[in-house]
């Protein structure tokens, strides 16, 4: 194919690890059979060029996400059974002649009957909302205090956002059960300062759980605000000065309006993965802490419920598309703005 | 214009200046961006701030708006001290250069956004906005937002929004930079007869000399953070106070020299160029032998191919280069000793024959009266 003969005009004789690397996989022969598929296929729909690209970002939806979700979606319609997989299939021969399409709807009654789901969906929807609400109060002030930070600083400060990423985000919540249980270092900090003479019950509540949350997604609301920011033209607060506008009324007037969209998708950042979030609740939560995920994580692999946690699952995705639109919407309005 | 109305507040010492900067000076770590400067600005001048960019020009304006403080001197608007007066509490407004609009609020929000912070009643804003729009010819646009108005619109809201608190004094910032030349040339026009309207002292900033000249009642040229020369655009064209002034506003042709004492017209100066001592109607108190300067306007120089009578200031030349120019021709002419002069005549016989072409043999010459002869 022209995919090999490019690669290999890049000459031989020094080549980068990246570059041999590429050589390998180019004349690995499944991977060249891949490649040639999809450019077979693309051709026969009519895809070249230009429309071949804006097909890879589709084709990837279409494979790693459309694809699982239609196998979460036609499970959630199946009975839970004693068998490997345990489920039941919807699609089966009966008697050799009728194909017979058995649709259970049991799973979804129950989401509905028991309170419980009710109560994890509203719940989680309710953690993540206050979580980013936080995070939003902690993050905006950094990321305002970085972009006027003097310019040589603000690439470190940047840095030291994306900092903790280099360690694995199990470890870190694990730390977290180090600082803040019973006799852990927040307890022993705040005693021998003697600002208390008991220790707090902070692990294993809720408050646990924010903080859990909104140390770990602090960054997704520092990122785009910090981006957003940067780019506001300083002349405009200086415009608002000029024209009678005190400091701290041009930063509500003018600050906070041009940085809706920094505000917007940082929240959105941090409130969709937030509702379904699994590994703070369960590492940091108490028994009595209720989130969709871990309700998920239960049903999947201790209740062995495949079908009851596809439709969890499900009913999440269908309660986060309304915020996703809404972001898309917003974005749509935002670029034909500044366009 | 201000010249027909005999408008020299300068000249008249019973007049009380309406701005006076005071020997300021302003540092930024250890670069002197304005150096011990002293200006004062009468009521209802249009003031032009010309100079080449980092003298410092916009940082002065910036000390009048508030946005810096001097380091040392004080600034006085009004007769009040108003140095360490914040941007927010002075009665001094600014046009941006970027205009500065604010991108999430509408034309009519922006051009009202002075009178809200001063808790105007919002039925007299509006009135006040409305007629700012009209006075701007902006009416149909009022609800739009900047990003739907091409520059020159902008540039109106900008305007707009910095007059309608009726300033003490408004400060432009390159206003018309980003404007085409056609375009450029109708706002100068405009601002000029806003100002007279309104009566509010102007104060620009431009790197462009022209745009100084037709705007101003005077210019301030600055070079290295302080002012070289203040005088009236005619004035700095005509009587420039040094070599640095002449070239800078507008061409010039100079001969440097030595001066030979007085003689027939005023002072003589002897000079490599031209066989005989150069003439001028001026007169210095300088030692014999000093370097000076004769500085020449290219429209002032004659140029022609016989030797002209009745001048003593003739030099020769051959023809290098014409630039055609429609109105005028500009012609190059090099000297003996291979320097260049620059001669414009204006076209004003029709013909597509020139009478004097490449490699012509000319003379060039200037009455006593038109030479500038510069100390420095």
């Amino acid at each position: 194919m022209s995919n090999k003969g490019v690669l290999i005009t890049g000459g031989q004789s020094e080549m980068g690890p990246l570059a041999a690397a590429q050589m390998r996989l180019a004349s690995f022969a499944p991977y060249r059979w891949f490649v040639a598929a999809i450019i077979w296929i693309a051709d026969k729909l009519g895809l070249r060029g230009r429309s071949l690209v804006i097909a890879m970002p589709y084709l990837w939806l279409l494979v790693f996400f459309l694809l699982p979700f239609a196998i979460v979606f036609k499970l959630s319609f199946s009975e839970i059974a004693i068998a490997i997989p345990p489920y039941t299939p919807i699609v089966s021969w009966v008697d050799g002649i009728y194909l017979r399409l058995q649709l259970s709807f049991e799973s979804y009654q129950l989401l509905f009957e028991d309170s419980l789901y009710i109560k994890a969906y509203l719940n989680s929807i309710k953690i993540a909302t206050v979580s980013t609400l936080l995070t939003l109060l902690i993050g905006y002030p950094m990321a305002y205090g970085m972009v006027r930070a003097p310019k040589q600083w603000r690439t470190t400060l940047l840095m030291l956002v994306i900092l903790p990423f280099w360690t694995s985000f199990l470890i870190r919540v694990y730390a977290w059960i180090g600082i803040l249980k019973t006799k852990g270092l927040l307890n022993l900090l705040l005693m021998n300062l003697g600002i208390i003479s008991e220790p707090l019950t902070i692990l294993n509540t809720n408050v646990a759980v924010y903080i859990g949350i909104v140390y770990s997604y602090l960054p997704f609301m520092i990122l785009p605000l910090y981006a957003n920011l940067e780019k506001l033209d300083g002349s405009l607060l200086e415009a608002a000065a000029d024209l009678g506008c005190g400091p701290f009324k041009a930063f509500w007037t003018i600050t906070i309006p041009l940085s809706t969209a920094g505000i917007v998708a940082g929240c959105f950042l941090v409130f969709i993965p937030a509702v379904g979030e699994f590994v703070i609740p369960d590492l940091l939560g108490g028994s009595d802490t209720l989130m969709i995920g871990k309700t998920l994580w239960v049903e999947f692999f201790n209740n062995r419920d495949w079908p009851l946690a596809s439709a969890v699952a499900v009913l999440l995705l269908l309660i986060l598309i309304v915020p996703i639109v809404l972001f898309q919407k917003f974005q749509e309005r935002a670029n034909a703005q500044s366009a | 214009m201000h010249e027909n109305k005999e408008f020299y507040p300068w000249l008249d010492a019973k007049q009380k200046p309406y701005i006076q900067i005071e020997r300021v000076t302003k540092k930024f770590g250890d670069f002197v961006a304005i150096d011990n400067l002293s200006l004062d600005i009468y009521r209802n001048e249009f003031f032009a701030l010309l100079g080449p960019s980092g003298c410092g020009k916009t940082t002065l304006l910036r000390m009048l708006a508030g946005f810096e403080k001097p380091t040392e001197g004080r600034i006085l608007l009004d007769g009040e001290d108003v140095s360490s007066v914040p941007p927010h509490q002075r009665l001094v407004n600014m046009m941006f250069q970027s205009y500065a609009l604010f991108p999430h609020m509408t034309v009519e929000k922006n051009i009202g956004f002075g009178l809200k912070q001063d808790k105007v009643p919002a039925a007299q804003i509006k009135k006040r906005v409305d007629d700012m729009l009209e006075l701007v010819q902006l009416g149909q646009f009022a609800r739009r937002k900047p990003h739907q108005l091409s520059g020159g619109q902008r540039q109106r809201v900008a305007l707009a929004r910095s007059l309608i608190k009726q300033p003490k004094l408004l400060l432009l910032d390159e206003p018309l930079g980003a404007l085409d030349k056609k375009l450029r040339e109708q706002t100068q026009f405009e601002l000029m007869n806003l100002q007279e309207e309104l009566g509010i002292t102007f104060m620009i900033v431009t790197h462009d000399q022209e745009e100084a000249m037709t705007v101003s009642s005077r210019i301030g040229l600055m070079i290295n953070g302080d002012l070289e020369q203040v005088a009236t655009p005619s004035e700095l064209y005509e009587t420039p106070k040094s070599r640095f002034v002449a070239e800078f506003i507008g061409d010039v042709n100079l001969l440097e020299g030595r001066y030979d004492g007085s003689g027939e017209f005023g002072l003589t100066m002897v000079c490599k160029e031209s066989d005989s001592a150069i003439q001028s109607t001026q007169r210095l108190d300088v030692a014999h032998g000093t370097t000076i300067w004769a500085a020449i306007r290219p429209e002032k120089l004659e140029i022609s191919k016989q030797r002209p009578e009745g001048t003593p200031n003739v030099l020769k030349g051959k023809v290098w280069d014409i630039g055609y120019g429609g109105s005028f021709s500009t012609y190059h002419v090099h000297l003996p000793n291979g320097k260049a002069m620059t001669a414009v005549r204006a076209n004003r016989e029709r013909s597509l024959e020139k009478s004097i072409t490449w490699e012509d043999d000319v003379y060039l010459s200037w009455a006593p009266k038109s030479a500038v002869i510069l100390t420095d």
